[in-house]
Formats: C-alpha cells, sequence, structure tokens
C-alpha cells in the first residue's frame, strides 16, 4: 500500500497519458471512422472498394502489429518525427496506430447506424434535392449516430484498454508504468496492480454510464 | 406557381421501359403532362404506378426511353440532378418526414441548404405554409408527436416550400386511418385550384372526380387508358378499367 502511495505522483502521470492517447486517439479515429463510412455508403464504386479494403485489412490485423508497424516502420524506417523528445515522438505513433485501427470499428459501428435509418428519410431529402454529401451530413448521420452511441461507448471502452499496447513501442502509459513499478517494488506487486485495475475501472465504467445514458437521451423517435 | 402563358408539356415521357429483374414493370409508358395538370395514375398494385411516379424525379432509372421535364432530359446525376430534383415536390406514401428534425425544420431545410435562402426568412415562409396546411401550432413539434395525417400535411407543406415546379403523390392517403384521409385530399385539392401541376397515384375516386383532369389507368406496367374523370369512372372503356372499377367501386 505505501509503494502505491509513494508512487501516486508517478502512477497519475501514466493514467494522464493513458487519459491523453485514449482522447485523442479517441477523436481522430470517430472522424476517420466517419469519413470511412461515408466512403462505404458512396456511389463511387472507387471510394467504396477503398473503405472496404482499408477496413478489412486493419480489422483483421492485430492491434500490436499495427503498433509495432507505427514505431518500427514508421518511426524508424520512414523516420517519421513529431518531436526530438523520443517518448512524445513514440506518443503521437502509437496515436496514428491507435487511430487507424480504431477507425475500422468506428466505421462499421457507423455503417450499422446507417442501416437502421429508413431508406424513406434519404430518399425524402434526395427528393428535396439535397447532394449526396448534404444527405449524409444532415439527414443520414446525424440519425445513424444517434442509433450507435451506444457501440461507440463500447469500442471506446475498447480504446481506453489498447491504449496499453502502446507499451509496445516504449510509451510510458499506465501499463508499462506497472510493469516498471513491479521491477521497483518486488514486494507490492499484487497491490500495485490492484490499483492500475481499478483506475482502468476508474476510466471505464463512467463511460459506459455515460453513453448509455445519451444513447435513451438522443434516440429517434419514429 | 405555374407558367401557365407557356404552351409546352411540363413533363413527356417517350417510351419508357423499366425492369426490376425479370419483372417488366414499366412497358413503353407514352404520357404528357401538361403545365397547370392534375393528373390521377390508377391501377392494380403491382402494376406500375408508383414506379412511373418514381421515375419522373429520377429516384428510379429507367432503361429506355426519355424523360423530359421542362424540355430537358431528366439528369442521370451530381447536382443536375439534385437541381432538377428541387424543382419537383415529392410526397411519399410513408410521409418521410426527417425523424431528428421539427416540424419547421423539416419545411425550412429545403430552402436554407438547396436554395440558401436565410433562415429568417424561411422560417416565415414556412410558417405560412404550415398554417396553410393547418399544422402551424404543432411547428415545433417532432414529426412522430403528430398524427399520420398532419404528418402528411407537413410533408405537403414541405414540397411546397421548395416551390416546385410539380408536385408528385405517390399513394398519400394510403398509410392513412380513414378519418385523415380527408383532411390531406382537402389539401390536395386547394393546391389543385390553385394550378399547382400535379401527378397523383391515389384509388380516392371523390378526389380524382373533385381535382383531376385526367385519370391514367395503369396495369401490368402499361398505359391501358387515358380519360376524363367522369367518363373513366362511368363508362370506362377498356374491359380491364371496367374489371378494376367493379372490384373497387361495390363498396
Amino acid at each position: 500500500m505505501e509503494a502505491l502511495i509513494e508512487e501516486f505522483p508517478v502512477i497519475r502521470d501514466a493514467f494522464w497519458l493513458t487519459i491523453r492517447l485514449t482522447l485523442t486517439s479517441g477523436l481522430v479515429a470517430l472522424i476517420l471512422g466517419t469519413l470511412l463510412a461515408a466512403m462505404r455508403v458512396s456511389p463511387l464504386p472507387i471510394l467504396r472498394g477503398i473503405g472496404t479494403v482499408y477496413v478489412n485489412a486493419i480489422r483483421n490485423t492485430p492491434l500490436t502489429l499495427v503498433i509495432v508497424f507505427c514505431g518500427l516502420g514508421l518511426g524508424v524506417v520512414l523516420d517519421v518525427s513529431f518531436s526530438d523528445s523520443l517518448s512524445t515522438n513514440s506518443m503521437w505513433l502509437s496515436i496514428i496506430g491507435l487511430s487507424a485501427y480504431t477507425a475500422a470499428f468506428v466505421c462499421e459501428s457507423i455503417r450499422a447506424g446507417i442501416n437502421t435509418v429508413p431508406l424513406g428519410q434519404a430518399e425524402a431529402a434526395r427528393a428535396i434535392g439535397l447532394t449526396f454529401a448534404q444527405n449524409l451530413r444532415l439527414i443520414v448521420l446525424p440519425q445513424a449516430f444517434r442509433a450507435v452511441i451506444a457501440p461507440l461507448g463500447s469500442i471506446l471502452i475498447a480504446l481506453t484498454k489498447n491504449t496499453t499496447i502502446a507499451a509496445a513501442i516504449g510509451v510510458g502509459e499506465a501499463s508499462l508504468t506497472m510493469k516498471t513499478l513491479f521491477e521497483a517494488h518486488g514486494d507490492a506487486v499484487v497491490p500495485i496492480f490492484f490499483g492500475f485495475a481499478l483506475g482502468f475501472l476508474v476510466l471505464t465504467l463512467p463511460v459506459g454510464l455515460l453513453f448509455g445514458w445519451l444513447a435513451k437521451r438522443m434516440a429517434v423517435v419514429r | 406557381m405555374t407558367e401557365n402563358g407557356d404552351a409546352t408539356p411540363l413533363v413527356v415521357l417517350e417510351g419508357v421501359n423499366k425492369h426490376f429483374g425479370s419483372l417488366h414493370v414499366l412497358r413503353d409508358i407514352n404520357l404528357t403532362i401538361s403545365r397547370g395538370e392534375v393528373l390521377v395514375v390508377i391501377g392494380p398494385s403491382g402494376g406500375g404506378k408508383s414506379t412511373l411516379c418514381r421515375a419522373i424525379n429520377r429516384l428510379e432509372t429507367i432503361d429506355g426511353g426519355t424523360i423530359l421535364f421542362d424540355g430537358q432530359p431528366l439528369p442521370e446525376e451530381g447536382k443536375a440532378l439534385a437541381r432538377l430534383r428541387s424543382e419537383v415536390g415529392m410526397v411519399f406514401q410513408s410521409f418521410n418526414l426527417f425523424a431528428h428534425k421539427t416540424i419547421l425544420e423539416n419545411v425550412t431545410l429545403g430552402p436554407i441548404k438547396v436554395r440558401g435562402i436565410a433562415r429568417g426568412q424561411a422560417e416565415q415562409r414556412g410558417m405560412e405554409l404550415l398554417e396553410r396546411v393547418g399544422i402551424a401550432s404543432q411547428a415545433s413539434k417532432y414529426p412522430a408527436q403528430l398524427s399520420g395525417g398532419q404528418q402528411q400535411r407537413v410533408a405537403i407543406a414541405r414540397a411546397l416550400a421548395m416551390d416546385p415546379k410539380m408536385i408528385l403523390f405517390d399513394e398519400p392517403t394510403s398509410a392513412l386511418d380513414p378519418e385523415m384521409v380527408q383532411e390531406v385530399l382537402d389539401v390536395m385539392i386547394g393546391l389543385a385550384r390553385d394550378g399547382m401541376t400535379m401527378m397523383v397515384v391515389t384509388h380516392e375516386m371523390g378526389f380524382a372526380r373533385r381535382a383531376a383532369n385526367r385519370v391514367v389507368f395503369m396495369a401490368e406496367g402499361q398505359i391501358v387508358e387515358e380519360n376524363t374523370p367522369d367518363e373513366f369512372f362511368t363508362n370506362a372503356r377498356t374491359d380491364r378499367a371496367k374489371d378494376f372499377l367493379s372490384k373497387i367501386l361495390t363498396h
């Protein structure tokens, strides 16, 4: 227990990094996933094709591989650099991997949401002269999003936990810090473990509750 | 709203064909709709009425033939098609009001986003139109809070808000409870009197008799008979039409 108290500033910083990874990747994944969903329902076969290939390639690749590719492939081989600081650079490379991976799931979720919007909504939108892009933006996506708030919450929870894989390229988020603390406090492995597990619960439980509440509140009445 | 001085027809269909797989839903359709005309399309279900109606604003594509609207062939896609659709109102059987938008937003969305009209002006016009169809007091409600008849009247106001050259009605009263049919028909009769060009797929004999200039009877994808409403209902020329009428007029 003393170990937890003693190392509290380190643990707090580690979880703060976990939170930043989650929120940044979540935001990028939401935007990218929405674009991918728009591509997958677009009338242009080339866009649909790109969307389909992307989703199937990324969704079926283990996240560890995606993150390691970002760290080694982008970071080392292609020398992609965001910052002179090694840790900041790793953080951004892991955000690319987490966003790219999560976007595939966001895309499929939103596409499922689009399927809940009755065809008549899009037809009525076309009939008043809205273009395909306006139709998606004003009529279809707003209704689709409301239908998939709860699944998007699940994806955000998964993302929160998936940030631990950034440890594979040395990002000092919660799980890597936990491992480091295990080594420093060999006598306090169990309390440290439970401390970190509790930390993740504190992050993810409210997300589930919040998104469940939002889903009910925002539901489109038909 | 209509250019009655212009003698060219508003819609001309020539040799229009359409298949759904092996089903030949439109067979060599030739049809002309004049400006200010109210055309009622009647016939057994599966006869191609709705498809014909939806082909005019290209919600259904056609396999052969040509459709001219206001002298121009229907654009195939893109901005030109969107522009055409903004000039052709459409009222659906299932209303299709935007479920996440209020009644007023349903009516103002097109004018604001398609026509680029200022919000204040669009809202003022929207309220006038809602007044005209008798729904002004419900402007801030959502579609699901209204009855079917009210929703359909809003759908008509939404079509009118675009100042269309024509309105297509695809079985506008078929999904309504019987006591709500008349309130929708009254609005449509009002439009017809004001000179709106209308194509109405319906089985409402009363509407056809009071408001239509011409009745087209469709069966098996073909136009079987074109006639005046009175002649059609009292003295149909074709056996197919007589047979159909005998089935729906008995009660």
